[in-house]
């Protein structure tokens, strides 16, 4: 059973100037009730790597750097 | 990837599924009772953050405070919105409990709504009686619950989802078996008492924008506790009695007849007119905003544009910042303000969710399921129209008597057999090469729900919904995952199929209509007393199939007139026609 990915515009945007996820925090993927938050091996900092997002904002609303925004997804926009 | 023979086996005294709402009290309350019992709080997501009140709540729904209402009137309040079929029993100790629990909330440091004499500030939403209590500044529930476990050295863990109950030789439940989230590990949690809060099933159905994730509840409350308790053999009632929420159409957050009702909101149609008297949620209530949204005069809209300058920016203010705080940023994304027009409105798709109807996983007012040892609390459980206060209530009674029920127990002989071929079947999409991924696997299912369970219901419908699902029995041996986080959505997919084929057999059983749209039967119109005033079981044969049965209902322990009975049943404002 063969398998394709299909790209898709995710919600929560991760501004890597702000965040300091190489420096240990972990505070956005913590409490992300859906776990689709992770670390960028290359940049070391935190992105939405999965399009599953509840737009419920503890990421955004926990970030100590204020790095996170959740936008609201592109299918009930 | 290989699989390890050893799986680490963990013992406890008490183990608590689910640390949203719920779980931390009944954890909480078991450590009270008994402070050298070891409790552990178990969690899919991270307790900080997790369950239906992630970002806290607005208000209490179903608050039973003296002055303004009795516990009785509460009784008969539900009885009435909820055509009869329940456990009165159960209800009743909800509200003899419920002020003690505002109290014990507002020890803590949860700050309710309080008049000029520092009186709580009651507000009338329900058709009778007044419940409504509000909390503006309820964003730091989570914080304040997370305190409470830290003090009373609760063991957390997080990012583990539970996927079997385990039972002893004597029937009992004895811990569970669980899946990492970050790691694929399995692992298997020994406890003398087990206490389910996983909350609702929120993704049974695909919400109207075909997001999966935007659904009415949090979608990490998928039906986890409600496969459980099946697969272990516990019952399951009312899930005919279906979720449906009135929404913001496309923003799945509730259009808030709680926080609105009270300032002057209101549910108008096309024209800006009412058409129903109460916002009260009931089934007749979602009946009546049905037939508007279906017919000429629709859809159905959120009428605040009347209302003054400070009253919109206090509805703005508990909105904005509570329980759904996207929502501002979905207005703004439209360039919709509550003062320039009515915002429209939709209907959710189904799920099941005692906080709002009486669909779940069967408990006593004990907060027993039917299996020795298991409990279950907040919206999993059946205890009716419960909300935020119902589960603290009931995670408290839950805990209380899991404490009791440990005392002298020693730990069950696992079943071993039966945990090395669950923990190969939850490890298996993991060991493919290729396959179906859980996303279309998830999506077939609830897109089937949309199109066959989804009331009107009808038995053909049904039919074909049923067999089409039960053709999806097929693919579970090729679901594929590429990583534990597939993994853990292959066997949340898993758990929603098993709601979903729940959904249609607990329909398909009950041949009447009753609760209004929730179960809008269209083959068996009217409401039928002489052969359906019961509850409706679901349950696992010795054979595996799901099959149901009626359980009579309780003797009631508050009496109702006939002219009270009738009273949701007359919700459509006479003029609006």
């Amino acid at each position: 059973m063969p398998t394709a990915s299909q790209i898709s515009m995710v919600p929560v945007i991760v501004d890597e100037e702000k965040c300091i996820a190489e420096k240990g925090c972990r505070t956005c993927i913590d409490v992300c009730p859906l776990d689709v938050l992770w670390i960028n091996e290359e940049s070391g900092k935190a992105f939405m790597k999965y399009d599953e997002c509840w737009y419920c904002m503890p990421c955004e609303a926990d970030c100590p750097t204020d790095a996170v925004t959740v936008n609201i997804p592109y299918l009930l926009r | 990837m290989t699989i390890s023979d050893d799986i680490p086996v963990q013992d406890i005294d008490i183990l608590i599924i689910g640390g949203g709402t719920a779980g931390p009290m009944a954890a909480v309350a078991a450590k009270e009772q008994n402070p050298d019992a070891s409790v552990m709080l178990l969690e899919k997501a991270n307790v900080k953050r997790s369950g239906a009140i992630s970002m806290g709540m607005d208000g209490l729904n179903n608050a039973v405070v003296p002055g303004h209402s009795t516990p009785e009137d509460y009784v008969k309040e539900i009885t009435i919105a909820n055509d009869g079929i329940v456990l009165q029993k159960g209800v009743k100790v909800y509200a003899d409990r419920s002020f003690e629990m505002i109290q014990k909330l507002d020890s803590w440091g949860v700050y309710f709504q309080k008049d000029e004499t520092g009186e709580y500030d009651m507000k009338k939403v329900h058709h009778l009686g007044t419940y409504v209590l509000p909390m503006p500044e309820g964003h730091n529930i989570k914080k304040i619950l997370y305190r409470r476990l830290r003090r009373h050295r609760v063991k957390v863990e997080n990012r583990y989802q539970a996927i079997r109950i385990l039972k002893d030789n004597e029937g009992n439940a004895c811990g569970c078996i669980a899946l990492g989230t970050r790691d694929a590990d399995v692992i298997v949690l020994r406890a003398k008492a087990v206490i389910m809060c996983t909350g609702a099933a929120g993704r049974i159905g695909l919400p109207a924008s075909g997001y999966l994730y935007g659904t009415y509840e949090n979608p990490s409350n998928c039906g986890d506790g409600h496969s459980m308790a099946f697969h272990v053999g516990a019952e399951l009632t009312g899930l005919e009695c279906y979720q449906i929420n009135p929404l913001l159409k496309d923003y799945n957050g509730p259009a808030c007849a709680y926080v609105t009702g009270p300032l002057g909101g209101y549910t108008a149609n096309a024209h800006g007119d009412r058409f129903i008297e109460c916002d009260y949620w009931s089934g007749q209530m979602m009946m009546e905003f049905y037939n508007e949204l279906q017919g000429g005069k629709g859809p159905v809209f959120l009428k605040l544009d009347h209302l003054a300058e400070e009253t919109i920016q206090e509805i703005e203010h508990v909105l904005h910042t509570n329980e759904r705080p996207s929502r501002g940023r979905f207005h703004d994304g439209r360039g919709v303000n509550y003062r320039q027009k009515m915002v429209e409105m939709h209907i959710s798709e189904i799920g099941f969710c005692a906080g709002h109807s009486a669909s779940g996983v069967w408990i006593n007012e004990k907060g027993e399921t039917t299996i020795p040892g298991l409990y279950g609390a907040g919206d999993m459980a059946s205890i009716p129209h419960s909300y935020m206060l119902g589960a603290f209530v009931y995670g408290q009674i839950c805990g209380e008597n899991a404490a009791q029920f440990i005392e002298g127990k020693e730990p069950a002989e696992l079943d071993m057999a039966f945990i090395t071929s669950e923990r190969d079947r939850i490890l298996a999409p993991l060991m493919r090469k290729d396959g179906i991924p859980p996303s279309q696997f998830e999506y077939k299912a609830r897109r089937l729900v949309n199109d066959y369970l989804q009331p009107p219901k009808v038995t053909k419908k049904m039919d074909i919904g049923l067999q089409r699902l039960k053709a999806m029995e097929e693919d579970i041996p090729h679901l594929y995952a590429r990583d534990a986080h597939e993994l853990l959505r292959a066997n949340e997919a898993q758990h929603i199929f098993d709601c979903a084929k729940m959904a249609a057999v607990a329909s398909q059983y009950r041949q009447e209509s009753r609760w209004g749209l929730y179960h809008n039967y269209v083959d068996y119109p009217e409401t039928n007393n002489d052969d359906w005033f019961c509850h409706v079981q679901l349950y696992k044969t010795d054979e595996g199939d799901m099959a149901c049965k009626k359980r009579p209902i309780d003797p009631y322990v508050v009496q109702l007139d006939d002219a009270e009975k009738n009273a949701y049943q007359q919700l459509r404002v006479q003029a609006a026609g």
